[in-house]
């Protein structure tokens, strides 16, 4: 995927020339191994800082909430979708936005590499699929496949599903995955097997809210967790207020969530946060068919309503 | 001082008498990665790792903390009286922290301990504490104490600094608080004449294995309000989140938040760590926010750090080089690079106009 930096380099630079947007974003390499930084370039000139590889999981439809300005924007295939989403939500409208469309092969798992060594990582190399990671005395050989992110080794939306040009060919959609296998395990446990499945899943969290914060969909100008009249919950680290946000923040992604992962991602205890967020997009689809953000002509699930909507699970 | 020489037999000894005296704490494994723990019988704290993912600081000032209770029961005598929590006061002991964690509580006392404002819950808790360090062989790659005011054999608001050489531990008491704690641990066979020659080399070769580094040396003479209007905020706090991780993991931050929580009719007044990262953390009764804007709250942790804190102690930065916020930020926002950029940056030489008025 290293391949296309020169073309998106190429694509922002004439979008700025031309003045056919204000800014252009996208990633630039960061100062430590396996971390990307989204960036804004306003000048042609800075289009050289911009860059593609395996480890721009983070999800940049979350910089263009309520932005004013026209703006070219680098899109893989789950940037896309929550674009598509904040288009239907009214936070961006697609007249503003030309689409640098991103067909993607997957992204790395910075919490899995990172412990699979016992040392520093210093250093990491990609190269097609193999990923090289190197350290104090050691350096070690990975194929891309074994280190993917798990929402990207499940997803069958790798190319973007809105964009105005693209950075390369689109690549083939995987068949035969199980983006829900996790969901399914979980689904055959005892209510007490779940209860404790997910007190352990939750048991390290500093209430920190980066999950929340890396998503496009968590853009509410107050957030219920922040809300102080009334409060609604507690701010300690009672498990109550944990389990709280986590079930909360995950309802209100229902339907919207596009698998981005970019909350797990982002969360320094390394919470695998999607095993709340999977389960409801796994019911969307199952209920209605409904899979977020891939088109800005139909309704979120939750949006609408028809007459034979399922309703046995109403009790 | 003399140095006193642990191997694995009596380290292990040791460790089980201090429980008898201190609630110890050591690194722990948690979930793929190490965390300050208390150490059950028989648990001994790991020796080999570079720094645990969150700072020690919890243990002098934990995330939550109930200060009091109160009833709101008309029909009690108490109603409405605010009744201390006890605290568990009893003799505490961080075995394995890391030289910046440890020079970091020092930083943290002028804060809590001035003679203005005395916290009691950090300053009795601060007492009751030995901090057990161990000097750090393998830097990480983003740790930059030398240039925070410690090393990675620093010695500041270390009670006993222990040195690890293959099998074999040293122990160098620095305070009463150390000897103290060495006497109940039983260690004291004394090291062999040409080990503090050891030790000074293999201080020299950790200190040569840091590669990160920061400049601090303008930071006091910039004038604070060019510094607050510079034209790179903008650019370099974009990727930010607002998320408070790199102030939940930062072993100097520490302000809080007091709450009180009501349970139908009895409730606790507690006090979290908050985060200037928050909108919440300045916004007023009005709904007037001063803070309204990510950049400025971003900005805000920096100019503490690296301005305020700097010209009203004139003692360095707030931040002792740990790296922690660099390694756990989910979107590589990088002190050091805003650190240089804050002591590098000169108005005159900048085309744009900000720094007029
Ligand atoms: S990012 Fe992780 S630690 Fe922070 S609030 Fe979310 S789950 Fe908790
Ligand atoms: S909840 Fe997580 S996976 Fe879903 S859209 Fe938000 S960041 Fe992406
Ligand atoms: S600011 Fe960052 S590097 Fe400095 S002490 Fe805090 S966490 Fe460590």
């Amino acid at each position: 995927m290293t391949a296309y930096t020169d073309k998106i380099r190429q694509i922002a630079s004439k979008l700025l020339t031309e003045g056919k947007v204000d800014m252009v974003i996208g990633f630039r390499k960061g100062s430590i191994p396996m971390m990307n930084q989204p960036l804004f370039i306003k000048t042609p000139g800075e289009a050289q800082e911009l860059i593609w590889d395996s480890h721009c999981a983070l999800n940049l439809a979350n910089y263009v909430t309520n932005r004013k300005e026209k703006i070219g924007i680098v899109a893989k295939g789950c940037d896309s979708r929550n674009l598509v989403t904040h288009i239907i939500e009214n936070k961006i409208t697609r007249e503003q936005l030309h689409i640098i469309g991103v067909p993607c092969t997957g992204m790395v798992d910075r919490h899995k590499v990172s412990a699979m060594i016992e040392a520093e990582i210093t250093a990491i190399e990609e190269s097609g699929d193999s990923i090289k990671i190197s350290g104090n005395g050691f350096s070690k050989e990975l194929k891309k496949t074994e280190v993917l992110q798990e929402n990207c080794a499940g997803c069958t939306h790798r190319n973007p599903v809105i964009y105005d040009e693209l950075v390369g060919e689109l690549v083939p959609e995987q068949s035969g995955v199980d983006p829900y296998a996790s969901v399914r395990e979980v689904e055959s446990m005892s209510p007490e097997e779940k209860w404790n499945y997910f007190e352990d899943l939750i048991s390290n969290c500093i209430r920190c809210y980066a999950c929340r914060n890396a998503c496009p969909l968590c853009y509410c100008p107050t957030c219920f967790v922040d809300e102080s009249r009334p409060q609604w919950v507690g701010k300690s680290q009672d498990p109550t207020d944990v389990r709280t946000f986590h079930l909360l923040r995950a309802y209100h992604c229902a339907g919207r969530c596009s698998d981005c992962g970019a909350c797990e991602r982002a969360c320094p205890m390394g919470i695998k946060v999607r095993e709340f967020t999977k389960k409801l997009n796994k019911d969307c689809l199952e209920l209605y068919g409904w899979e977020a953000g891939l088109t800005v002509d139909a309704r979120p699930a939750l949006d609408t309503f028809k007459a034979d909507d399922p309703q046995d699970f109403i009790k | 001082m003399n140095l006193i020489q642990i191997d694995a037999q009596s380290w292990a000894k040791g460790i089980e008498k201090l429980k008898a005296v201190y609630r110890t704490f050591g690194p722990k494994k948690e979930k793929n990665d190490l965390e300050f723990k208390e150490l059950q019988a028989g648990e001994l704290p790991e020796l080999h790792f570079q720094n645990t993912r969150m700072s020690p600081k919890a243990l002098v000032y934990p995330q939550t903390q109930a200060m009091f209770t109160y009833s709101l029961d008309e029909s009690r005598e108490d109603c409405r009286i605010l009744k201390e929590v006890k605290r568990d006061e009893k003799p505490q002991a961080a075995i394995g922290i890391r030289p910046c964690d440890a020079l970091a509580f020092k930083l943290v006392q002028r804060n809590f301990d001035s003679r203005e404002y005395q916290d009691v819950y950090w300053i009795n808790a601060y007492e009751a504490t030995t901090l057990v360090g161990l000097a750090c062989d393998h830097p990480c790659s983003t740790c930059f104490c030398t240039s925070a005011g410690t090393g990675p054999f620093g010695e500041e608001g270390l009670d006993v600094l222990l040195i690890q050489q293959n099998d074999t531990l040293y122990a160098k008491a620095i305070t009463q608080k150390g000897e103290s704690l060495i006497q109940a641990a039983g260690w004291k066979s004394a090291a062999a004449k040409d080990a503090a020659g050891n030790m000074d080399a293999l201080k020299t070769k950790a200190e040569s294995e840091i590669s990160a580094f920061v400049e601090t040396d303008k930071l006091k003479q910039k004038k604070i309000m060019e510094i607050y209007e510079a034209p790179f905020w903008e650019a370099e706090t974009f990727s930010c989140i607002n998320c408070g991780t790199c102030t939940f993991v930062c072993p100097t931050c520490w302000c809080f938040d007091i709450q009180d929580e009501t349970h139908g009719k009895s409730g606790v007044r507690m006090r979290n760590w908050d985060t200037c990262m928050s909108p919440l953390f300045t916004i007023h009764a009005s709904g007037h926010n001063p803070r309204e804007h990510k950049y400025e709250r971003v900005r805000q942790r920096f100019m503490h750090k690296l301005k305020y804190y700097v010209d009203k102690y004139n003692d360095g930065i707030q931040c002792v080089g740990c790296g922690r916020c660099i390694r756990s930020c989910p979107v590589n926002i990088d002190i050091r690079k805003i650190c240089n950029k804050m002591n590098s940056f000169d108005p005159q030489s900048c085309s744009c106009e900000v720094a007029s008025s």
